[in-house]
């Protein structure tokens, strides 16, 4: 060590030496998302293999498995933070039917401007997660149980209310009103057209016939994710409310003895789970042009298969916002990959279940490893 | 010295949980600078007082007086705001958290505005590092989960904490019974340090050899009652064991207490009543 250290180095303190021995390969395995990068270094890596030639890496084929992913990302990133917080939302699913029956029957049977009807599908989804918050906080029930109860609450309603309404219960005809309503224009289309344009000219991307490039943007979906992302990342990690979350997922008591209003920050963390599955809706309803009460089936539960291959522990108190996106790329990448290579579409559900398992397994053992003095 | 104004003082307090009376009539005061220990059985109600003095509770009936002010606490937040600062037995830290987390959890040092503030990591590793290295604790890495550290270590940071965040009044809940000899010498030392920089303490131990060292004065609790304050200097440390081992209580527990004076006089054991003969016989047949 002392020999092969620079001069500069030596005049550094001797303490400062004792944190350099701390390995970077350790530092990075102790960081929570660890698995799921190498698990994801892993499944791309086999299927760059396994489907090359097959149109899964050409940019068609990227944007393809990257919307899958960002769609579940999307709600990854909020279950993740509630879990991190110490607590599940099995309800997501249902919220996600819920939310585009409230977007989609203001709009096409009432007339609504997009806009209202977006707002008013968000501000249920508040009222949703609020509720599911005071219910955990003043019963001390599980969340699993609380949230389990709405699971079938929210679904039930969505169907009653559409058919009560509607006599149906899929609602289309939402294409026609996205046009000139800045506010749903949010949640549809892509971006950086002009930038696809031009790529295309370039003759970086592939053209059809027309001369159009077969990839025209970015859909706004795999923006979503990515901002989400990017800020519960930041949230976690540098703002004293992530402190709070961490706080109140590792140990409510401690953490309300030290000042951290807990219930406040389960409640706000609730509220955007049924957020992000509000997005989740406006995004598929825009996209498809209808809403169905049985969207979202199992949506709760793949995310919260995102998140703990992600690294985050069930318990609470310990995962990252960058695992949950990872682990969401990671189901996106399986999930296409598998259609790609032609394997029978019915053994994804058994990788899914493999590799949940093996995502726990490894974060155990990694948890210990990180509990043993460095 | 009773004509100063106690730090913190608790007058007929009384705490009912529906038809269970935790707590009735505890008067109390601690002054700046003193140890106050807490002793009783377990059920006597030292946990309820603590938690009425940090504001997890609220007196039914009674007042509560700080620096001489009437004062009422909401939520451990309000207590700790007004500056008095409890470190629960195993309810202080969490594990999987860094240290720098756990030190600041609920007052992180912000830089920036609006929705841009974020934890001035720089200062807080910095502080966290610098207040375990001033009670000997030399922190290699404040990044690191403070389940690392051993539990007279994670003592030290819960302490360090609240005296760096300005407490007046600190509260100590059994901060030495699950730790070692040595650990526990280092809480000590530390609780000692706290004494002179002129914080109220509020010392709860079941070890009278951590207890009568750094405390000033003893109170004993029983279901619920105080059974009054004693002053360091007119009691024994012989006197604060046999509160501990039951108070009033003590005839009853006689065949204990033989068993504590063995070692001193084996006769006084022999002539002890005969209900408890067979006991004794059993003690001095070791």
């Amino acid at each position: 060590m002392k020999s092969s250290a620079s001069p500069q180095a030596d005049a550094v303190e001797t303490q400062d030496e004792r944190i350099q021995k701390v390995s970077f390969w350790k530092r990075a395995l102790s960081r929570p998302e660890f698995g799921a990068l190498a698990g994801t270094v892993l499944v791309l890596a086999f299927f760059l293999v396994a489907a090359s030639g097959t149109g899964m890496f050409t940019p068609a084929g990227i944007v393809n498995f990257l919307e899958v992913a960002a769609q579940l990302g999307i709600i990854a990133t909020a279950a993740a933070l509630l879990m991190i917080g110490g607590e599940f939302d099995l309800s997501i699913g249902s919220m996600i039917g819920l939310a585009g029956i409230l977007i989609a029957i203001p709009a096409v049977e009432y007339g609504w401007p997009l806009w209202a009807a977006i707002l008013l599908a968000f501000a249920c989804a508040g009222l949703v997660g609020w509720i599911n918050g005071n219910l955990v906080n003043k019963t001390g029930l599980p969340s699993f149980i609380v949230t389990l109860g709405f699971l079938f609450i929210l679904r039930g309603l969505a169907i009653g209310v559409s058919r009560l309404l509607t006599g149906r219960t899929q609602i289309g005809g939402v294409h026609d009103h996205i046009p000139g309503d800045w506010f749903a224009s949010l949640f549809s289309g892509e971006v950086a057209t002009g930038l696809f344009a031009w790529m295309a000219e370039q003759g970086w991307i592939a053209t059809n016939f027309a001369g159009n490039p077969v990839v025209t943007g970015i859909p706004v979906s795999i923006v979503w994710w990515l901002g989400l992302t990017a800020v519960a990342t930041w949230v976690l990690l540098c703002t004293p409310y992530g402190n709070w979350i961490f706080a109140s997922g590792g140990d409510a008591n401690a953490a309300r003895n030290s000042g951290v209003p807990v219930h406040r920050v389960k409640i706000s963390l609730f509220m955007f789970t049924a957020f992000s599955a509000t997005i989740f809706a406006c995004l598929q309803v825009m996209d498809t042009g209808s809403a169905d009460t049985i969207r979202g089936l199992l949506k709760e539960l793949e995310a919260i298969i995102a998140v703990v291959i992600g690294g985050a522990l069930l318990t609470g108190g310990y995962g990252s916002a960058i695992g949950a996106a990872l682990g969401a790329l990671i189901f996106g990448l399986v999930q296409m990959g598998i259609f790609y290579t032609g394997v029978n579409t019915d053994w994804f559900q058994v990788f899914l279940g493999v590799m949940l398992l093996v995502a726990v397994l490894f974060n155990n053992f990694m948890r210990k490893k990180a509990m043993e003095a460095k | 010295m009773s004509e100063r104004t106690p730090m913190i003082e608790m007058r007929s307090v009384s705490k009912h949980f529906g038809s269970v009376i935790a707590l009735s009539d505890i008067s109390m005061q601690v002054y700046s600078g003193e140890v106050m220990c807490l002793l009783g059985d377990n059920g006597a109600g030292k946990s309820t007082l603590i938690k009425t003095l940090s504001g997890v509770h609220q007196p039914t009936h009674g007042e509560m007086l700080l620096g001489g002010e009437p004062a009422r606490f909401k939520s451990p937040a309000y207590a700790l705001d007004a500056g008095i600062a409890t470190v629960f037995q195993d309810l202080a830290m969490i594990p999987l958290m860094s240290i720098t987390r756990n030190f600041f959890m609920g007052r992180e040092p912000t830089v920036g505005w609006g929705p841009f503030k974020r934890i001035d990591w720089k200062l807080a590793d910095r502080i966290a590092k610098q207040e375990m290295a001033k009670i000997g604790i030399d922190v290699r890495d404040p990044s690191q989960p403070v389940g690392t550290l051993s539990g007279g270590e994670r003592q030290c940071v819960a302490i360090a904490r609240a005296v760096y965040f300005g407490a007046k009044v600190l509260i100590l809940d059994e901060p030495t019974s699950a730790l070692g000899v040595k650990q526990a010498s280092v809480v000590l030392r530390y609780i000692a340090k706290a004494r002179a920089d002129g914080l109220a303490v509020i010392f709860i131990t079941h070890n009278v050899h951590h207890a009568y060292p750094v405390a000033d004065a003893f109170t004993l609790l029983k279901r619920g009652g105080s059974l009054g304050t004693f002053r360091k200097e007119n009691i024994s440390r012989e006197e604060v064991l046999n509160m501990m081992a039951g108070g009033a209580e003590l005839e009853s527990l006689d065949a204990e207490l033989a068993e504590f004076q063995r070692s001193d006089s084996e006769k006084n054991a022999d002539t002890e009543e005969t209900a408890t003969a067979s006991k004794t016989r059993l003690a001095a047949g070791q």
